[in-house]
């Protein structure tokens, strides 16, 4: 029995984790639903991280590490944005397992 | 932190598929890089064609991971090492591998490829200086 997640009427398969069971499912909708049921209005600032990881998944076909992604969007967004104060104040239950659960990828490489 | 770094090496023998074991050892060095130790990743044997351009796995329905080879840099892995050898006896060359770069976000000191064809003698040698070998 697997688990699903409702986004305007249609039914997607997640995770016993809640990340979404296929990759290519994913629309804009999905991320605002799993971030409502965290208590996350997502703001342009959340859009950021989200298509950012989307794109670093499209060109490495992985999920970055924590350490991994602060650096990658500091390079790419700036210095002020790259550090984990920023990305924990956006994301609070982790940065790379938060954003990345919103952005429709597996769970990051490295994350136990 | 005040741990001893270890030298930590990811040995990989085989072919990228057909097996899982390239894969997994790609995961284990993503995974074994947040310890910050001191890695470096050898390809030997059929394990050279891990690192080879232009893969295409659609008619196999395996995921290719080739592009993943590229982010070692960013989980700073410096040093990836392939046997000369290896490569000549498959009639490869290192145009025929991806370039894998590295950069220190702090320093902004860039390396363009930190992918380094070495001879067998020089293989031995790393090894031995190994701390740790870990082969797949």
């Amino acid at each position: 029995m697997s688990d699903t997640i409702e986004v305007d009427g249609k039914q997607y398969g997640v995770d016993e984790e809640g990340y979404l069971a296929n990759l290519n499912d994913w629309v804009p909708g999905i991320a605002t639903v799993m971030a409502a049921q965290d208590n996350i209005e997502l703001t342009d600032e959340h859009w950021d991280i989200i298509n950012f990881l989307r794109e670093y998944y499209e060109e490495y076909q992985i999920a970055p590490a924590v350490r991994v992604l602060t650096k990658a969007v500091g390079k790419k967004l700036g210095k002020d944005k790259g550090n984990s104060k920023y990305l924990y104040s956006l994301f609070p239950y982790g940065p790379a397992k938060q954003a990345c659960r919103f952005a429709g990828l597996p769970k990051p490489t490295g994350c136990v | 932190m005040s741990e001893v770094v270890k030298k930590f090496m990811y040995l990989n023998r085989k072919a990228p598929y057909g097996t899982i074991y390239a894969w997994e050892a790609l995961e284990v060095v993503l995974i074994g890089a947040a310890f910050d130790q001191d890695v470096s990743v050898m390809f030997l044997d059929d394990g050279v064609y891990q690192l080879t351009k232009g893969q295409d796995t659609k008619a196999i329905g395996m995921k290719n991971f080739s592009p993943t080879f590229r982010t070692l840099g960013d989980y700073e892995v410096k040093k990836i090492y392939v046997d000369r050898a290896s490569l000549e006896a498959r009639g490869l060359t290192q145009e025929d591998l991806v370039e894998i770069a590295w950069e220190d976000f702090e320093t902004e000191e860039e390396i363009e490829n930190i992918v380094e064809v070495i001879d067998s003698a020089r293989v031995g040698e790393l090894m031995n200086e190994s701390d740790a070998i870990f082969s797949f």
